[in-house]
């Protein structure tokens, strides 16, 4: 009988190794080769957590290590939660979460639908619509922020072109309700893309023999689409809803770039103002604070989210 | 001729890099690190330093930030105890924090040492840059940089008569360099979306910036004249009362009205950068900003050489200031090369090399630079600076300066672009942030 590769190989251990290994149950084994990656994760995930967490209770500052750092209690969470300016923000960020979320489905799945109609040069300008999300934030940012520019920008001219105004008679990011919108559409025109490419697999895993089969059944093409497209593709749309609420709740470089959280606070959201508490406010145990809350709502929100996403994939 | 320059040249660099050779070989030589912003003046010093180098044989190296993360980044660098910088040029309000947290180098044993008498500096540019407390002789910088708000106007747009008429008419005054905010607002709005030569102008281009420190650069040059007080003047640390009074709200709705009816659309984030652009590309009428800018104004194209004209700020109901800018240069305490620094402050210090300084576009804070008779004529600008610099008002130099200049933006940009409030919940507002702020720091 000739001995499998194992052997062979446990043949060539040296026989000090090969005492210490022997007796060594599969478990342990497992654990040995695991440890490295939860020691990894425990260093740079779960402790940096935990210290937060802590420093939350605190009146820390970064800034001035010799301070005495007292014990605060609730007090941190307190004033975060009774803080107006913070309830603003939210809602800021909300109402950009809600805006580009229902036009980058909307318009992600119309793209899509279209895409996956078989014409000439559908693979060209699948290409062409993907280019946006390719690019950098930063990039984006500057971009959106010459064509908004009120004397010189083509967004203005546009929007003067089809509506007879001044371009010069508006600031996309220099006006306070003009403002939230000049960020919905640079995101929405950034990220539409990847919300149709989600749609797209989904439409291409639909069999055709469901189609077939409603055509038999003479079913109309509205039908077909609200019975067997909607159904169907809705697993993708709501992955696709996922990560871009998730992506957009921390939204933070493309607006920055574009109008800085200004005019006013009208689009800092919660990324940019919990920035300005922890690295130019140098509030320490206050933005811990804040950062644990954010963390809680996004994960409250995600789990929630993800049990209703298995429950319609289930059905 | 020709040949003999390029021997003299050559006999020259032979004698530097001689010196630099022995100076390397003695082992005083030493690369030195100069932090400070990414500007003009930059330029200039490196231009300047090397004079230095030449005759002192250490090499100078230059970390330039741009301004709008200069603060952050340096004041780390400071409080993190770096040592990437031996030399700074730092903000002038930094000089508290610079002092008090043990940053920067007590400069009085070495200045007696050395015969360097801050008697000898523009008086105000040694209280704003050098001195900390405010007002006694206790020293840790050299005034490197002085700098103030002042205006630049299109010299030839107020000249032509059709306007010059039209202005009269409606104002019933002449169009000129405006004496008062008031007059400043009229001049702007009279320009604001007018006709020139086929383009839209606009009045004027202020500050408006959020992030770094730009809304409070501008503002406080119409609250100062408006009776804008940081403090009681008899009780430190007594806020309520002079931040906030009446005066100072007036002053407040006045640079809002400015921006609502005389500024060009969606100017609201701009600084020194941006309005600088707006007014080359000639946007505007006048534009705010940091008198470092006039000598590339007059160097300019399109709007330099006699097209431009130059004013301090102009006066207001309760007097005419203007806001300080400018720096000291200060020796790093972290440095380990604080010899060799301070032989740079010492060499910088020397008549001839302040001269120089001004020559380059550096705004040498020497009073034999300024008081030199030919110092009015050198430049068109020469006597703005002057004038302005005997009006200038700095924001708090306290170590908590920058826990003190982040509600600031945010009030005032808040009111005065966002329109939120009004200017008396604003200003109310900030009393209350800063009084927690002095109330952290212990001093309240």
């Amino acid at each position: 009988m000739t001995a499998s590769p194992i052997q062979k190989m446990a043949e060539k251990t040296p026989p000090g190794m090969a005492r210490n290994i022997k007796g060594l149950s599969d478990r342990t084994i497992a654990w040995i080769f695991v440890a490295p990656t939860i020691f990894l994760l425990l260093a740079v995930n779960i402790f940096p957590l935990i210290w937060t967490i802590r420093l939350s209770f605190t009146n820390y500052r970064v800034n001035r290590p010799n301070k005495d750092v007292d014990w605060v209690g609730l007090r941190n969470y307190e004033r975060i939660l009774n803080d107006p300016d913070i309830w603003n923000t939210m809602q800021a960020t909300a109402h950009f979460l809600l805006w580009t979320i229902a036009l980058q489905v909307l318009i992600g799945f119309a793209l899509a639908y279209l895409i996956n109609k078989k014409f000439k040069g559908n693979d060209l300008w699948t290409t062409i619509i993907v280019f946006p999300m390719m690019l950098s934030p930063a990039v984006v940012g500057n971009f959106w922020t010459f064509l908004y520019q009120p004397q010189i920008g083509l967004f203005n001219y546009v929007i003067a072109f089809f509506t007879g105004a001044d371009p010069a008679s508006f600031s996309m990011i220099g006006d306070v309700h003009l403002a939230p919108w000049a960020i919905i559409i640079a995101d929405t025109w950034m990220w539409t893309p990847f919300v149709m490419l989600i749609c797209l697999a989904g439409l291409r895993s639909i069999p055709d023999s469901i189609y077939e089969a409603a055509e038999c059944d003479r079913a109309s093409k509205w039908r077909q689409f609200w019975t067997i497209t909607i159904p169907m593709a809705l697993p993708f749309l709501m992955l696709a809803v996922l990560f871009r609420g998730i992506e957009n709740f921390k939204m933070f470089d493309l607006v920055v770039q574009l109008t800085g959280g200004g005019p006013g606070n009208t689009t800092t959201l919660t990324s940019i103002d919990l920035k300005r508490e922890a690295f130019e406010k140098w509030r320490t145990g206050y933005s811990s604070a804040y950062a644990v809350i954010l963390f809680v709502t996004v994960f409250g929100l995600a789990s929630i989210y993800v049990k209703a996403l298995n429950k319609v994939k289930e059905r | 001729m020709k040949n003999t320059h390029l021997t003299s040249v050559a006999v020259g660099a032979i004698m530097a890099s001689g010196v630099a050779s022995t100076a390397l070989a003695d082992g005083h030589a030493t690369e030195l690190t100069l932090c400070w912003a990414a500007w003009d003046p930059a330029n200039a010093l490196v231009e300047l330093s090397k004079d230095f180098e030449a005759m002192s044989g250490h090499k100078m190296n230059f970390e330039f930030v741009p301004w709008t993360s200069f603060a952050d980044r340096m004041l780390n660098e400071l409080n993190s105890g770096g040592q990437l910088c031996d030399l700074m040029i730092g903000d002038s309000q930094w000089i508290g924090g610079g002092a008090e947290n043990g940053h920067y180098v007590k400069l009085n044993d070495f200045f007696d040492a050395n015969g360097i008498d801050m008697g000898d500096f523009i008086p105000a540019t040694v209280t704003g840059y050098a001195e900390w407390p405010k007002n006694t002789p206790n020293y840790y910088a050299l005034p490197a940089f002085g700098d103030v708000v002042g205006w630049t106007y299109r010299k030839d747009w107020f000249e032509r008569p059709e306007l010059q008429e039209e202005f009269k008419s409606t104002y019933g005054y002449d169009l000129g360099v405006p004496e008062t905010l008031q007059q400043l607002t009229d001049i702007a709005q009279f320009f604001q979306g007018r006709d020139i030569d086929g383009t839209t102008v606009y009045g004027a281009a202020i500050y408006t910036e959020r992030g770094s420190e730009g809304i409070t650069m501008g503002v406080t040059n119409w609250l100062y004249n408006h009776g804008f007080l940081y403090e009681n003047p008899d009780k430190p640390y007594d806020l309520d009362g002079f931040v906030n009074s009446a005066d100072a709200a007036a002053g407040l709705e006045a640079y809002k009205a400015l921006y609502d009816t005389a500024t060009p659309p969606g100017s609201s984030n701009w600084y020194m950068g941006e309005n600088i652009d707006a007014y080359r590309s000639g946007q505007v009428a006048m534009q705010m900003n940091f008198a470092f800018i006039w000598p590339g104004v007059e160097a300019d194209e399109k709007v330099g050489g006699g097209k431009s004209g130059y004013f301090p700020n102009p006066a207001g109901p309760s007097g005419q200031f203007a806001q300080l800018g400018g720096q000291g240069i200060s020796v790093v305490a972290y440095s380990e090369k604080q010899d060799a620094a301070l032989e740079y402050i010492q060499w910088f210090a020397q008549p001839e090399i302040q001269s120089r300084w001004w020559e380059l576009g550096g705004y040498s804070a020497l009073s034999a630079v300024v008081e030199d008779p030919s110092f009015v004529q050198s430049q068109p600008y020469a006597q703005t600076f002057l004038d302005s610099m005997a009006i200038v008002k700095d924001f708090w130099a306290e170590p908590a300066y920058a826990d003190l200049l982040i509600p600031m933006q945010e009030r005032i940009h808040n009111y005065v672009i966002a329109g939120e409030g009004t200017a008396q919940e604003a200003l109310d507002g900030l009393v209350r942030d800063w009084t927690e702020v002095f109330e952290d720091e212990g001093k309240l």
